[in-house]
């Protein structure tokens, strides 16, 4: 008898073939252009920077490009790429509070210094398909009004930090080195800095859910959002060949401060507490969806009972990471036959046992 | 002594100066676009050889943001970056490290960062001929997202209600 063990080479080669041609699509149609992805769709160009723990917006385009619009393959690419690459160095901590902003708001605060600035948003549109997107019409140029303020704001937090009734920032740990899982494998219990980075890359659609289920009794927050901030700020490094340190460029942020249910302890007076979301890009659901499971993670801190998945760490950890997660799916699809074959040959053995009558050797066991 | 520990102040302060100021030159040539700083070297480059030192080559720097926004630092995730180290015919070696994989920007910026060093007649020259230049570009971009942003403020104002008088 004889049993296939390879083959398939040239039915790849076809496929992946194929793949690019259907990419393609309809060759009279123009191809898309990396500006016209990272221009137009730039919303999903800062999703795959996030959660592909890379910023690059020309390589997320490109990845974009290539994954033909799905983002979870896009991620893939760019984590598969970044692999490639040395690390020079680590970034001073960027410093928010001196965003230059693009859209700030509180839900806390009417009347914050510095504004509310509502930015591009899609709030208060109709959610309405609009006709005009089936065709190529004149947009017209923002609104511009003249300002004679810098564009920066104080952090919600700093401002209510001022009356003690909200936790500070907390220690910095003496600038110790902060934990890298891109370096070391993930370990039990972890600390915020290792959660926090976990939750900046994890799958927006996962925190999304995760953060929902808080606000639905699945955890205890009773959150308003303090802030969420979208803009650029500057991306320090010192260098060796310099010996101080110098701006590299920008990249494009969004913050979310959640401000959240207070507690209070025999050393503590009552006080409100926080979760931190921030994230790549403009992502606002993503850093509102990071800063609620932030809160909801730190049960331990306040001595809350954890009883809910977004309050289990290793249940949030071990899941929010969608190339991970993709990866253990999908192999599902990968050749089991051996294993398949094998719970088949048991399983035919079993109903066999099953027709035969009972006879009395049967009993024995 | 007194007039010892005097000329070492100053000496400092002088030092901290020129640090500041070329901190502030290589921030801008890192910030610069490719096209604009190929243009000014065409300006002021007066045609030197620029040999490579190392690279441009590209590599990652993991960007940190602070719990809170001004807690601890945590690691945020990574950037592409592109750095080159250059010499010049005089000898000066220039650094540069910049945002995204644009070889050639890197290896600009690192020569106008040798260019700046090469004497003082040099730094005033690149200062005002491509530093300013620079920080003019980008405060215009600035000013414009800011104008943008700010037509976006939402202004509250105050309804009477009830029959207070």
């Amino acid at each position: 008898m004889y049993v296939a063990v390879k083959g398939g080479e040239a039915a790849i080669a076809n496929a992946h073939r194929l793949l690019a041609d259907r990419r393609r699509g309809d060759r009279t149609v123009p191809a898309l252009t990396l500006e016209q992805i990272a221009g137009q769709l730039s919303l999903a160009v800062d999703r795959v920077m996030a959660e592909g723990s890379l910023y690059d917006p020309d390589l997320a385009a490109m990845a974009v490009r290539q994954a033909r619009g799905d983002l979870i393959e896009a991620i893939f690419l760019i984590r598969a790429y970044r692999t490639t690459l040395p690390r020079f160095a680590a970034s001073q901590p960027i410093e928010t509070g001196r965003m230059r902003i693009e859209r700030r708001i509180s839900a806390t605060y009417k009347d914050l210094p510095g504004g509310q600035l509502l930015g591009p948003t899609f709030d208060y549109t109709h959610r309405l398909i609009d006709p005009e997107m089936a065709k190529d019409g004149d947009v017209a140029a923002a609104e511009r009004r003249e300002t004679a303020g810098d564009s920066h704001a104080p952090r919600v937090t700093d401002i209510l930090g001022d009356e003690a009734l909200i936790e500070g920032d907390g220690d910095r740990a003496g600038e110790a080195e902060p934990a890298d899982l891109t370096r070391s494998p993930l370990g039990f219990p972890t600390g915020r800095d290792l959660r926090l980075q976990a939750l900046a890359r994890g799958d927006e659609g996962f925190l999304l859910a995760l953060g929902y289920s808080t606000q639905r009794g699945y955890g205890r927050t009773h959150p308003f959002v303090g802030e969420v901030r979208i803009g650029f700020v500057d991306v320090e490094v010192e260098l060796p060949e310099f010996g101080f340190a110098v701006t590299i460029g920008r990249v494009r942020v969004t913050e979310c401060q959640m401000i959240s249910q207070f507690t209070g302890s025999k050393e503590e007076p009552p006080q409100f507490t926080r979760g931190y979301g921030l994230v790549f890009g403009q992502s606002e659901r993503k850093a509102m969806a990071m800063s609620l499971v932030d809160r909801a993670l730190r049960a331990d801190e306040f001595d809350e009972e954890r009883r809910s998945p977004a309050q289990d760490e290793e249940f949030v950890l071990a899941h929010s990471d969608n190339i991970q997660a993709t990866g253990f799916v999908e192999h599902l699809k990968l050749p089991h036959y051996v294993d398949f074959q094998a719970e088949l040959e048991l399983l035919r053995r079993m109903r066999r046992e099953g027709d035969r009558p009972a006879e009395e050797g049967d009993e024995t066991e | 002594m007194a007039e010892k520990s005097a000329s070492g102040e100053a000496r400092e302060q002088a030092n901290e100066q020129h640090i500041e100021a070329r901190r502030r030159a290589v921030s801008a040539f890192a910030q610069a676009e490719t096209d604009m700083l190929a243009r000014l070297w065409e300006e002021v480059g007066e045609g030197r050889p620029i040999a490579a030192v190392r690279g441009p080559e590209v590599g990652l720097v993991m960007v940190r943001g602070r719990v809170g926004g001004g807690g601890a630092p945590f690691n945020l995730g990574e950037a592409s970056v592109t750095r080159a180290s250059v010499r010049l015919g005089e000898g000066t070696v220039g650094h540069a490290m910049t945002l995204g994989r644009d070889l050639e920007r890197a290896r600009l910026a690192a020569s106008f960062d040798a260019l700046w060093q090469l004497d003082a007649a040099h730094r005033d020259m690149v200062e005002s001929r491509v530093v300013l230049p620079i920080e003019a570009a980008i405060a215009e971009a600035e000013t414009k997202a800011r104008e943008e942003t700010e037509a976006t403020r939402v202004d509250f104002f105050t309804m009477a209600r009830g029959e207070d008088e």
